[in-house]
């Protein structure tokens, strides 16, 4: 069976674009399927982390709204 | 029988069926897409490479003001990756740039704008991603005598030489007012597929764009930095003349964005929301600085950046007053808040809109 890595991100008060960069960080050196929960609470990251992830071959897999924060759920892409 | 490939730069065999690899500077702006779909159209792999300076008025702009929340809200350079089908690479360069601003070998443009080091500075950035990445050269948009400073027929070599990246820079819009470059003279690319643009005229581009069938592009023009904005660049040069040297943190240029300011006295300046937003952005910087807001009427949350006495938080808290929905009352209740988490309550009266000199904005 194979394991999939779930971490947490707090990219709380960075503004657009850092939370992007600092998923971008995060997901290099995952494998495909892993997940990384991003903690946002810039509300431009709502359209700029799936932008990123559309482009880098991720998924967003969820987007919940807690209060003024933001929990962006990507999936770790294929290596291209 | 001889080999039937090649090595690119880091010795690296890339068999010949594999397309040459180019990382194309991307701002987000109609010169950048432009130039990388002109290599798309030539059989490159392009991807995209987007420098944070911590001064891109991409992303912040729509993030604070509540007023500016019903904009679209994307940010150009994931927008433009997005219509070529191509891959972005958003670099930190926040640290380093720090000595581009502070120190530009060149000088400065009309205001705070290094825009020849900061050219040179990315190229270099970029020449130093191709050769970890195993890509073999690099476009960007630049177009002779597009930009007063940093895209003029003499700076062009400029950047090319001192960034390292020599014939490896490659500008597909005005290449052909250029001598060619290794990517032309290998046969990379055809030479006679790219363009001689130049000028400060956009009509070029913008017929390419519809060639292309691009119609909705951003028209950031110089204006995609915040260092190119003379409010901007007033308030960070009072920043430094305040500090006594030139030096920045990320905050420091995230603040400048934000609110109003004023400096009533010379060791110490204002910060005054003006809306929720900015309200609730300045929140976040409770434990940094001594703020201050009113109590009895809706007001504004002021941040104090100096080291201030009672008579100067007294006169912080009548500007406070000044600014909230209490500016015609008798008295307003302010709370003083100091970051270790010290608090008191001043009833003071408000300063009049003509005790507030013009020269105190920054």
């Amino acid at each position: 069976m194979v394991s999939v890595t779930r971490v947490q991100l707090d990219a709380r008060r960075l503004l657009c674009p850092l939370p992007v960069i600092r998923t971008q960080e995060r997901v290099e050196g995952m494998a495909a399927g892993d997940v990384v929960e991003v903690l946002c609470t810039d509300p431009g990251a709502r359209h700029d982390i799936p932008a990123w992830c559309r482009v880098n071959g991720h998924q967003v897999i969820d987007i919940e709204e807690r209060g003024d924060e933001l929990v962006i759920t990507v999936q770790v892409g294929e290596a291209t | 029988m001889g080999y039937n490939g090649r090595f690119n730069r880091n010795r690296v065999v890339v068999p010949m069926s594999e397309p040459r690899k180019a990382v194309a500077l991307i701002s987000g702006g109609l010169d950048s897409l432009l130039a990388a779909r002109v290599m798309q159209e030539q059989g490159i792999h392009v991807e995209g490479i987007n420098f944070y300076t911590g001064f891109c008025v991409e992303g912040h702009t729509h993030a604070i003001r509540k007023k500016d929340r019903d904009k679209p809200k994307r940010n150009n350079a994931l927008w433009v990756a997005e219509q070529l089908g191509i891959k972005l690479h958003i670099v930190d360069v926040i640290e380093e740039y720090k000595d581009i601003v502070i120190n530009p070998k060149h000088g400065y443009g009309a205001n705070l704008n290094p825009c020849l080091d900061c050219k040179v500075f990315m190229v270099r950035k970029a020449r130093q991603w191709i050769d970890e990445h195993g890509f073999d050269f690099i476009v960007t948009g630049e177009v002779i005598g597009q930009r007063p400073k940093s895209q003029r027929a003499d700076t062009l070599p400029v950047v090319a030489h001192e960034s390292g990246a020599d014939d490896l820079l490659l500008r597909p819009l005005c290449a052909r007012n250029l001598p060619p470059t290794r990517p032309e003279i290998e046969g990379w690319v055809d030479r006679e597929a790219l363009y001689d643009f130049q000028g400060r005229t956009r009509k070029p581009q913008m017929a390419l764009a519809r060639r292309f069938g691009f119609t909705d592009y951003a028209q950031p023009a110089g204006g995609c930095c915040f260092l190119t904005d003379r409010q901007y660049a007033v308030k960070l040069a009072d920043l430094w003349k305040s500090r006594g040297e030139r030096r920045y943190e990320l905050d420091d240029i995230m603040l400048l964005k934000v609110g109003r300011h004023l400096r009533p006295r010379p060791h110490f300046k204002l910060i005054v929301g003006r809306e929720d937003g900015e309200n609730r952005f300045l929140q976040g910087y409770r434990k940094q600085f001594v703020h201050l807001f009113p109590v009895s009427h809706k007001g504004p949350l002021v941040l104090v950046d100096g080291q201030v006495d009672d008579d100067d938080i007294e006169l912080a808290a009548r500007i406070t007053a000044r600014f909230s929905q209490g500016r015609d009352a008798d008295r307003v209740e302010v709370e003083v808040n100091t970051p270790n988490g010290g608090s008191r309550t001043l009833g003071v009266e408000p300063l009049a809109g003509g005790d507030v000199p013009k020269e105190w904005y920054l």
